[in-house]
């Protein structure tokens, strides 16, 4: 296949054939230093963000609203200039160059559909403003139209579309220019619950077929979790902590981050002993790898990694409390338990086990090796 | 039998229906068939008589008030109406034009400030209409009068004759018209401006467009609506606009609304001066039937309701 055939029509033939194999584009990496940026006097949106994004990488930045991420994102498409700092593209900087000359393409949260144009001119749009011929782009829409499965709507005007049917069109315009970075600003924010999960997978599967560099902005852990190679989480402007999503997960850097990823049971330290650490739990022994001398930050244990039985295996810690509350999810159980006056959630697997009932006593086996100290 | 019963509650339901539709059309019908419908009939009528002996219109029919308004009078052809013909046509696409040129970036401008202030400053563009227009127009008068400072710094610039004044002038009708209308370009123009997504602009610049051409293709396309509106509201008024250019114009700047209005109110000739109400009817259909077109052209073959 040769060099000049569009990323899309490869990796559409890709599918026919079998993955693996090399990137099928020369992607872009990104490198961001000391970036700064203030709304206004005193709105300070970005403090100092260094970050670097390698090239085919599906990366998100994940944070609550106002954390900075979709400031971020404007800077990498050179909507918003930052105050402080560069930007470089596939080892070139941009920090000065104007969005339209920036080989990067946004699939905005609205989608920013033009909605006195149809499907097709909207598609067409970023090949006609980089000046290719009628024929070309005749070519290239139509694969793309194909390829996202929506050749049928081309004709339609965007008032005619669905919500979902919008966000494709939204991601094949910016898709059709072959960018070398694709910005994703929570473009499934607006979709319901079952479209979101099922694009969420062809989002991602789309990406490992292009090869090309994603950076998708969301305040939802678990989407960046399930889609994201890595993982920036911010905060107040700043970067809190860059990870796979396990490592993000599984060790936050710090307690935002931990309660940002969904963990409920943070407990405080008070005091630490040789491999065991002080907490309203009580004293738990820790693993080797977690021992530290500072009696301060808090202690992750993640609820499903505990276990409800009298019988505990050697070494576990061992806590008692009361059932509180219980929650049926169906495939799993939530119990949330005080020990010692501290609520404690956990989460029992459903394999048909007798259910606890609000009001037990139950014994809690913790094992060392999954408990994980937090910063503050 | 079921079939027969169901076409009889049809009929019944398409009964009541007519009778709905004819109690809610037929006042709005009654009007415009009495004002509207009626005068422009009698008007017609009017046209075709021929002028008596004091102004007032008489049997036979004729062609006399066409030939006239042609400009073929007793001393043969003289240019007269044609030039006020002329003249209104010109005055409405330069005074249209002008209105567009410092309406748009206004009607913007406002779309650009604090919500809260918006309707601040709409409120600044209309108020001055809440007055009545022949006082705005005096006012005028003494701005642009000779010896004042607006008609001194023009002459000291070197653009008037010594004492010539701004006013009386084909000038002053202009600036008239173009103050007088502002109002009706700037409105439509915010509302269309108003529904336009930031957002579409920064995906036009983020898919390749510079400034100019985001705004080219992506702006300009969607306030299009709203500027044919405008355009109409603006330009069919100022077409036979009677009161600025008698204020203003002082008697050399006449266009065709003054003619008309002349041959009424000095009772000097009825058939002419319903021709001239003809003439600037059928202008009016034409330039809005061209509008439709522009609007059909510019906006991609998306029909742009006027």
């Amino acid at each position: 296949m040769s060099d000049s055939t569009p990323a899309v029509t490869r990796a559409a033939a890709e599918t026919a054939a079998a993955d693996g194999g090399a990137p099928p584009r020369a992607a872009s990496s990104i490198r961001l230093e000391g970036l700064h940026k203030r709304f206004g006097r005193d709105t300070v949106a970005l403090d100092g963000v260094d970050l670097t994004i390698e090239a085919g990488e599906f990366f998100t930045l994940l944070g609550p609203s106002g954390c900075g991420k979709t400031t971020l994102l404007r800077i990498l498409a050179g909507l918003e200039e930052p105050n402080a700092g560069r930007l470089w593209i596939g080892g070139r900087d941009v920090t000065d160059t104007p969005p339209h000359r920036r080989s990067v393409n946004t699939v905005f949260q609205s989608y920013a559909l033009f909605p006195h144009l149809s499907v097709r001119d909207n598609l067409a749009f970023g090949l006609r403003m980089r000046g290719e011929s009628a024929a070309e782009r005749e070519r290239k829409v139509a694969e793309v139209a194909e390829f996202i499965q929506l050749g049928s709507l081309v004709e339609r005007r965007v008032d005619q579309l669905s919500g979902g049917q919008k966000q494709r069109i939204a991601l094949a315009r910016a898709l059709v220019c072959e960018p070398d970075v694709l910005l994703l600003d929570e473009p499934l924010s607006a979709l319901d619950a079952g479209l979101r999960s099922q694009l969420q997978v062809e989002l991602q599967r789309l990406q490992k077929r292009l090869g090309m560099t994603f950076v998708f902005v969301t305040h939802d852990q678990d989407e960046a979790m399930v889609m994201s190679d890595r993982i920036a989480v911010l905060d107040g402007g700043v970067i809190q902590q860059v990870g796979t999503p396990s490592e993000v997960y599984e060790h936050p850097a710090n307690a935002f981050v931990a309660r940002f990823m969904g963990h409920d049971n943070l407990v405080a330290i008070t005091a630490v002993d040789g491999d065991r650490v002080e907490t309203r739990l009580g004293w738990l022994r820790l693993a080797p790898a977690e021992r530290r001398a500072e009696s301060d930050g808090w202690l992750l244990i993640r609820p499903e990694t505990l276990v409800l039985d009298d019988a505990l295996p050697e070494g576990y810690n061992r806590l008692e409390g009361t059932v509180e509350e219980r929650l049926y999810r169906g495939s799993r159980i939530e119990y949330r338990v005080t020990v010692n006056g501290q609520p404690l959630m956990v989460v029992a697997s459903n394999l048909g086990q007798r259910m606890h009932e609000i009001g037990d006593r139950v014994v809690i086996g913790v094992c060392p090796e999954d408990l994980v100290r937090v910063a503050a | 039998m079921v079939e027969s019963s169901l076409t009889a509650s049809r009929r019944r339901a398409v009964v009541g229906e007519t009778r709905h539709l004819l109690f809610s059309v037929t006042p709005g019908a009654a009007w415009i068939t009495v004002f509207l419908v009626l005068p422009s009939l009698y008007l017609m009528a009017v046209a075709f008589m021929t002028n008596g002996p004091y102004g007032l219109p008489e049997m036979p029919l004729s062609l006399d008030a066409f030939r006239q308004l042609a400009g073929f009078g007793f001393l043969g052809w003289s240019p007269g109406n044609l030039y006020t013909l002329l003249r209104s046509l010109w005055q409405t696409v330069v005074s249209t034009a002008l209105v567009v040129v410092v309406a748009y970036p206004l009607a913007y401008y406002i779309t650009t400030c604090r919500e809260r202030w918006r309707p601040l400053m709409l409120l600044a563009v209309v108020v001055p209409s809440w007055t009545n227009q022949v006082i705005r127009t005096f006012g005028w008068m003494n701005l642009l009068a000779p010896g004042t400072p607006l008609s001194d710094l023009a002459e000291s610039l070197g653009l008037i004759g010594p004492h010539m004044g701004l006013y009386p002038s084909d000038f002053a009708v202009t600036l008239g018209l173009v103050y007088n209308f502002l109002p009706f370009m700037v409105l439509p123009l915010y509302a269309a401006f108003e529904k336009l997504d930031v957002a579409q602009v920064q995906a036009a610049q983020d898919l390749y467009a510079s400034p100019v051409r985001a705004f080219r293709h992506a702006v300009f396309p969607q306030t299009l609506p709203g500027l044919l509106a405008g355009t109409v509201l603006v330009a069919i008024p100022a077409f036979g606009m009677y009161v600025i250019p008698e204020l203003l114009g002082g008697g050399k700047s006449m266009m065709l609304g003054n003619l008309v209005a002349r041959q009424f109110s000095g009772g000097s000739n009825w058939p002419l001066g319903a021709a001239g109400a003809i003439l600037m009817l059928l202008a009016t259909f034409v330039g809005l039937y061209a509008m439709r077109r522009i609007g059909r052209r510019l906006g991609g073959g998306e029909e742009v309701v006027i």
